[in-house]
């Protein structure tokens, strides 16, 4: 039993909040009870556990990189309390064993829920349907199903997945990459792209991928969800999708919300990423269209990476940067300090739409007496250097490091039970 | 202070005409008996070559024994993590030689950016992937000074595969900074998006730049380039973009006809063209050890560099940080739907307008 | 001859440093005609010589004497510059500096007697690395050297065959020397430093 004292439940006025038998007990002003240990909580802000819809937990095939264990310990350490694991590991999770094996380990480290996606084709090559019923009657109960990494860039292939989760409420999340228009892509497409003599990663690759599946979605009234959007015109077809009524969903990274493509100057790839670093203007639609709704909701793509995979040249070098530890810090830094979201719009984009999007019933709740006992405790006026060797993932391959942001996670409550308290994961 | 010569926007007009007038005294030592300086004794010169390049090596190596450095000629072909060693060892493993300067070439565009932050030597740039090859320009741009004088107010027109050329990022970069005025010439399936960023003219029609031209600079393509759809066929390219000798009598009477090789003869030159009184490819070469014995002169020869850019970041972590707060990192305090200057563009600002 | 302190010309005043002319134009002119007078006696009349001037002021030097004993003698004398940057012992204790330029008389130097002319002989390290530099030319039948000023404190066996002044000075001093062609006046300045 927790009694957290003075937290500001979304910013709001301080409260009292007693976390009882998994569920918030009771809210309110000088609650006492004698037998919960006490967490002082004075301004420190109440958010619910946020929720992530892209995780790349690399188990199993990838343990150098992450491990459900670590990947989780490093979500519980940046205020998640469920993350949807990625499809593609090694195996490729597009069967009912590896999703129920990766859905155990989650369980077994018991830092937060681990809910694993699904993957739409066979090894994720875009050939064949895995068998995606299977997944989603079994114990890890999938709903998202996503070649990420991978583009279901084949028309018929994207409408049958769109049409046949609609059976058991399932969506697929689209990895937007028109692949011919990005052989040897290494970097966005545009002024510093050409100075840098770097292959071009184009706009309209993801932009033509994104308006194709609106509009497959539409004509089968299926849910999509697009994951990563990096583009402006990206932002104007979800919106003009959005404003016919369809059903459909987006996520955008937080590196996406801060970080431009300028910073492949370096060459250093800790800034090479799937879909790439873009331009101001992108990064201006991103934070509008999060502000507004238009993009539902930010995801981590927490993509980590053996530091010789980034140690080496740009081309060869892996793609992703891992941001589970610094999401809520980035877009604070971009979302909260400059106007677009109070801490309201950030428990919804951050908790509440994702939970709703995975259909995940005990996760994204208000902070409310009955509600499961999911949530964090964030200190807004701390200020830190992004420090890559304190953090709890086992890689490092941050674009932040050295980065001045904003805030940090105090404690971490999962179902009543703390995974985070003075910023150490227990 | 550490210095490189990864790209020509390293060069300030200063640095660059010092290297094109040590150059021209280097020159002198050509014709004489004994070419050999003993400048560079006891220092130690690495050709770092993951591309096959006999030309552009034996200048580097011809150079930097010329002024008596100590040369070891590194090769190796493939260069990604799966495929033996990496870069970041090989780096490693030149610490330990004691390397005073390192001549990379690479099939990655950056790479002797990464190696910059890996070794203590100045690193030369001998061509990285579709990115630079700044002393292919140097060489250039001391060509055309010999054979038309002061660049200022020149006329240079670069034809051929932009999109994948190092030469021309270089050549435009540079003759910029010497006061020349650069045209490219391609069709549009051969010019990056953002071309109209560089500081050139871009042209889709030869036979209308060739009159206004004192220096046309013919690029290889690559016959490849034709299955990814960039232009139908080489003969439809040579028809359109190759130089022959109508187009050559097209050009004025003092212009000058140059190539960085190889050739592809009967396909963006004509083989009479090559050949051609006009034509300084030849020179290119000769001109190519004495313009690289100025820069690793510059470089080397001093308890300091004279020239170049500063030391670049490499794989350490506490100084990629440095990077992200520089810029590229977008910290707008004010509300964006209002655009303001967000981006923190810190020295780069200044940089681009000459890129 | 002048003791007057004076700035030196071109030179911000310097408040830590005194300068004190040691030759003006006169004596420079006197000296150099003397020089060339003396090359001639040793060489019988110039005969096979070359003067080279090690850039900068010795190769303005080197074209004066070339002027004077062409005035003595009625016919030109062959004259160039062999510059020594990259033959210096001390390259790595600066930064690399820009060359100057090695110009030899079409008649080169091999079996002549070549007069190296350098305006302020001091350490010697130049001359030797003259010497290296001009080995790497030609091979000369002998090589005699003139300076305009010899200021002592030689760290190598060398010594001047033609000397227009003897300066003793300390290590601490300076001395420069400032031609009309590239000065504007001549003159020899010891730089004495407060």
């Amino acid at each position: 039993m927790f009694l957290i004292k003075g937290a500001r439940i979304l910013g709001g006025a301080p409260a009292d909040i007693l976390l009882r038998d998994g569920v918030v007990a009771e809210v309110g002003a000088g609650l006492t009870a004698p037998e919960a240990t006490v967490v002082e909580a004075d301004g420190l802000i109440a958010l619910p556990g946020l929720v992530d819809l892209h995780t790349h937990l690399r188990e199993p095939g990838r343990e150098d990189a992450e491990t459900v264990e670590s990947g989780t310990r490093a979500a519980a350490a940046g205020g998640y309390t469920a993350v949807h694991a990625m499809a593609n590991t090694e195996p490729v999770a597009d069967t009912a064993g590896v999703v129920e094996q990766v859905w155990r380990l989650g369980r077994e480290a018991g830092h937060c829920d681990v809910h694993p996606v699904g993957a739409v084709t066979r090894g994720l090559e875009g050939e064949r349907l895995a068998e995606l019923g299977a997944m989603a009657d079994s114990a890890a109960r999938v709903r998202v199903f996503s070649d990420d990494g991978h583009c279901v860039s084949d028309a018929v292939l994207m409408r049958r997945a769109l049409e046949y989760v609609k059976a058991f409420d399932g969506v697929v999340a689209q990895h937007a990459q028109e692949p011919r228009l990005t052989e040897h892509a290494q970097m966005n497409e545009g002024e510093v792209s050409g100075r840098l003599g770097l292959a071009g990663w184009p706009a309209v690759a993801e932009e033509a991928i994104i308006a194709r599946d609106c509009l497959l979605a539409a004509h089968v009234g299926s849910r999509l969800h697009v994951c990563h959007v990096s583009t402006a015109g990206s932002v104007e077809i979800l919106r003009w999708a959005k404003s016919k009524g369809w059903q459909v969903t987006a996520e955008v990274t937080p590196h996406h919300l801060l970080l431009t493509d300028e910073l492949a100057e370096t060459y250093d790839p800790v800034y090479k990423v799937n879909p790439p670093l873009r331009t101001k203007a992108d990064v201006e639609a991103l934070r509008e269209a999060l502000a507004d709704g238009t993009i539902d909701c930010v995801a981590t793509d927490h993509a980590p990476h053996p530091a010789e995979a980034k140690e080496t040249e740009w081309a060869p070098a892996a793609m992703g940067m891992i941001g589970l530890e610094t999401a809520l810090s980035v877009v604070h830094e971009a979302m909260v300090e400059t106007g677009l979201l109070d801490w309201a719009g950030v428990a919804d984009r951050m908790s509440a739409r994702p939970a709703r999007i995975g259909r995940l019933t005990g996760q994204g709740r208000p902070i409310e007496v009955g509600a499961p006992a999911n949530l964090t405790l964030y200190d807004p006026a701390a200020r830190t250097a992004v420090d890559p060797a304190a953090f709890v993932s086992k890689s490092r391959n941050t674009p932040f490091a050295g980065l001045e942001l904003p805030g940090r996670v105090h404690a971490t409550f999962l179902r009543g039970r703390p995974t985070v308290l003075e910023g150490k994961v227990i | 202070m550490k210095r490189h010569l990864i790209s020509a926007a390293d060069l300030t007009r200063d640095d660059a005409l010092l290297i094109l007038d040590t150059a021209e005294e280097l020159s002198r030592i050509a014709d004489r008996p004994i070419k050999k300086l003993p400048t560079l004794r006891g220092r130690t010169v690495v050709n770092l070559f993951f591309e096959d390049s006999t030309r552009t090596r034996i200048s580097f190596e011809a150079a930097a024994k010329r002024l008596s450095a100590d040369v070891i000629n590194f090769s190796a072909k493939g260069s990604s993590v799966s495929k033996g060693e990496s870069l970041k060892d090989t780096a490693l493993t030149l610490e330990a030689m004691g390397a005073d300067g390192v001549v990379i070439r690479h099939n990655a565009s950056g790479a002797p950016h990464r190696l910059a932050g890996w070794v203590r030597g100045s690193v030369v740039n001998a061509g990285d992937g579709t990115h630079e090859h700044p002393t292919q320009a140097l060489l250039d741009a001391y060509t055309m000074r010999r054979r038309l004088g002061d660049l200022d107010g020149r006329r240079v027109t670069i034809v051929g595969d932009i999109l994948h050329s190092r030469v021309a990022r270089s050549n435009v970069l540079l003759l910029n900074t010497l006061g020349a005025d650069v045209t490219l010439v391609a069709p549009p399936t051969l010019f990056p998006v953002a071309v109209d960023t560089w500081p050139c003219e871009v042209a889709y029609d030869f036979d209308a730049v060739l009159p206004k031209s004192d220096v046309v600079m013919m690029l290889r393509v690559q016959q490849e380039r034709m299955s990814d759809a960039f232009f139908p066929t080489v003969r439809e390219y040579s028809r359109r973009y190759g130089l022959d000798a109508r187009r050559l009598s097209a050009l004025p009477e003092h212009a000058i006809v140059m190539h960085p090789g190889p050739m592809n003869r009967g396909v963006e030159i004509a083989a009479e063209v090559a050949d051609s009184p006009r034509s300084t490819i030849v020179e290119q070469v000769a001109n190519g050890v004495t313009v690289r014995m100025a820069v690793l002169y510059l470089l080397l020869g001093g308890s300091e560099p004279a020239i170049g850019g500063a030391a670049r970041d490499g794989g350490d972590a506490a100084r990629d940080g440095g990077d992200v707060s520089r810029g590229g990192a977008i910290r707008d305090r004010g509300d964006v739907s209002r655009g303001g200057d967000a981006i923190r563009n810190g020295g780069d600002a200044s940089r681009r307008e000459d890129a | 001859m002048s003791a007057a302190s004076v700035p030196a010309h071109g030179s911000s005043p310097d408040s830590d440093v005194s300068h004190k002319t040691v030759l003006e134009a006169p004596d420079i002119r006197r000296a150099l005609t003397r020089i060339a007078h003396e090359i001639l006696e040793r060489t019988k009349g110039g005969r096979d010589i070359v003067l080279l001037g090690i850039p900068t002021r010795g190769v303005t030097l080197a074209a004066r004497l070339a002027a004077r004993i062409a005035e003595v003698e009625g016919e030109p004398i062959p004259q160039g510059s062999l510059d020594v940057t990259m033959y210096r012992d001390d390259l790595r204790l600066r930064p690399a500096r820009a060359l100057g330029r090695t110009e030899l008389p079409p008649e080169g130097v091999d079996d002549r007697v070549v007069v190296l002319v350098d305006d302020v002989l001091y350490s010697g390290r130049t001359v030797r690395a003259a010497l290296d530099a001009l080995n790497d030319l030609g091979r000369p039948r002998a090589v005699q050297l003139a300076t305009l000023v010899d200021r002592g404190h030689r760290e190598l066996p060398i010594r001047a065959d033609y000397v227009g002044k003897n300066l003793p000075t300390s290590a601490r001093e300076k001395v420069k020397v400032l031609l009309a062609e590239i000065d504007g006046r001549d003159a020899v300045v010891l730089e004495v430093p407060k």
